[in-house]
């Protein structure tokens, strides 16, 4: 497992680089693309955990899809090349607090749920079918639902964006 | 592991993976640009072509790649340095990602993926990054324009694709290529074994709208417009010059050999030969001479769908804009789903 933790640690320590340079650099674009360096550090972490589907879907949702759509958004409004100095508002000092509240209560419940556990030697991997016939068994219901909900944000984004 | 590699170590294995991915990558890019960019358009239009490099101008090609390197590396004065020097890299980076999962041959391959045409999916979708970047940071509005249209195009053209795999997924009932390889090759249609089961006969209409959706995907001609050289001089490519131009470039055809290797194997069989000519049942019996045997049979399909690629390409003007986005969300993706129920009917039913 030594090699793993290596692994999970240079990538954590890129991960964090990445997102403090997400919130203190001065341009939207290179915001955006230490966000996507975020996301990739996320799919790398599923690959250590042996997790290929999870970290497939991130890159083609997060990377391929939000982002993309992200920088399209920006470079079409308002994407300046150099520094920008309105970047940053009056909340500014609001997210600091939000932020250390998030990670305690992250942390609380990790630990307080995990604690000292280590998982066995022999772990098991749960192959993407086992995902698959998870989804499509007992967890139908919820499934479809999501789909819907998908379906409804879809329709309400094109009734808001039509303007006949 | 494999007989083929049971004696390498893991070092040397994965010394040969390293540079079988980048035979596997530049190998069928170089072939594509002399054979089909140099001659066959030539031809098509009446003239030789390059003659003096070489005999028969076969040595064009070092010349150009020689040409390139020694030109100077321009980054213009008001680019975002840093991100326009990053990327072509990106976009090169994407399809040295998805030659990984393309299997070769029995035991030749780079990772069995049990998800491998999800990946190959999700990372083609990478290089859109690199495009949209490189438009922006150029700093010239024929780039920015270039950028915005590939990254439309590409996002439009994804979806008709992703449904048109389905078709062949379902079909095959898995997302592993090697099995697809398999599942294609041992079949039989109407009791009859001779030819296997190649997916283009029972998938025809997928075939067909993953062919248009890789010529969108790679923005060959007729859906070329975010490069239209008489609309935006060269689109996101335009202040690029020097080794990155050659990446670009590179990247280009390099990316159509994949797709095509791809599309070979999902719709034609991959490397494989129908399993009942030689009485093999399985892919155990396959014998070890179909890894060297594969990838030249990989070759030659991949060659024949680069063929069908560029012959389009030299034959068709471009199309507009709004026509291109119209085609595919109201006419690919509805055909495309009409494909998957279609399948999935038959599935059910037989």
């Amino acid at each position: 497992m030594v090699a793993q933790n290596i692994g999970f640690w240079i990538i954590a320590v890129l991960m964090i680089v990445a997102a403090l340079r997400v919130v203190t650099t001065n341009n939207v674009v290179h915001a955006a693309l230490w966000l996507v360096m975020v996301l990739a550090g996320a799919a790398g972490q599923y690959i250590l955990l042996a997790a290929e589907f999870v970290a497939i879907t991130q890159v083609l949702v997060y990377i391929g899809a939000v982002m993309v759509l992200f920088l399209f958004g920006t470079m079409l409004t308002r994407a300046r090349i150099g520094a920008e100095s309105d970047l940053n508002n009056s909340y500014k000092k609001l997210g600091i607090p939000v932020g250390l509240i998030m990670l305690v209560a992250m942390g609380l419940a990790l630990t307080r749920s995990f604690g000292d556990e280590q998982l066995p030697d022999s772990a098991k991997v749960v192959s993407t079918q086992e995902v698959s016939d998870q989804i499509f068994g007992p967890y139908l219901l919820p499934f479809w639902a999501l789909s819907f909900v998908l379906l409804a944000a879809v329709v309400g984004a094109i009734v808001l964006a039509r303007k006949d | 592991m494999s007989p083929l590699l049971a004696e390498i170590p893991y070092w040397g294995e994965s010394l040969l993976r390293v540079l079988g991915g980048l035979v596997a990558v530049l190998l069928p890019a170089g072939t594509i640009v002399y054979v089909f960019l140099f001659k066959m358009m030539s031809f098509m239009q009446s003239r030789l072509g390059p003659m003096e490099a070489g005999p028969y101008g076969s040595m064009q090609l070092f010349a150009e790649v020689g040409k390139w390197l020694q030109k100077e590396d321009i980054v213009p004065e008001r680019a975002d340095a840093r991100i326009f020097k990053m990327a072509p890299v990106i976009v090169l980076l994407s399809t040295f990602l998805l030659v990984v999962v393309v299997p070769f041959g029995p035991d030749a391959l780079f990772t069995d993926l049990e998800t491998g045409i999800f990946y190959a999916l999700a990372v083609s979708s990478v290089s859109v990054l690199g495009i949209l970047i490189a438009g922006w940071s150029s700093a010239n509005k024929y780039s920015l324009l270039g950028g915005l249209r590939a990254a439309g195009q590409l996002i439009a053209y994804e979806l008709p694709m992703v449904l048109a795999v389905m078709g062949v997924v379902i079909q095959a009932g898995t997302m592993n290529l090697q099995k697809i390889v398999v599942a294609q090759n041992s079949g039989s249609m109407f009791g009859i074994d001779a030819v296997g089961h190649p997916y283009v006969i029972s998938q025809f209409v997928g075939f067909v709208i993953f062919m248009i959706a890789i010529q969108a995907e790679l923005t060959q001609a007729p859906f070329d417009m975010p490069i239209a050289e008489s609309e935006l001089v060269s689109g996101y490519m335009t202040e690029y010059s020097g080794f990155r131009f050659l990446i670009f470039f590179i990247g280009e055809f390099a990316t159509a050999g994949v797709f095509a290797m791809i599309a070979s194997v999902l719709f034609l069989g991959g490397w494989g030969v129908p399993f009942s000519w030689f009485g093999w049942t399985s892919i155990d019996e396959v014998d070890n001479w179909m890894n060297f045997a594969g990838p030249l049979i990989m070759f030659t399909k991949m060659m024949l769908i680069v063929f069908i690629i560029m012959w389009i390409r030299f034959s068709y003007p471009r199309l507009r804009e709004d026509q291109l986005q119209r085609f595919a969300w109201k006419g690919l993706i509805p055909v495309a789903l009409a494909n998957i129920m279609f399948t999935s009917i038959l599935k059910v039913v037989f």
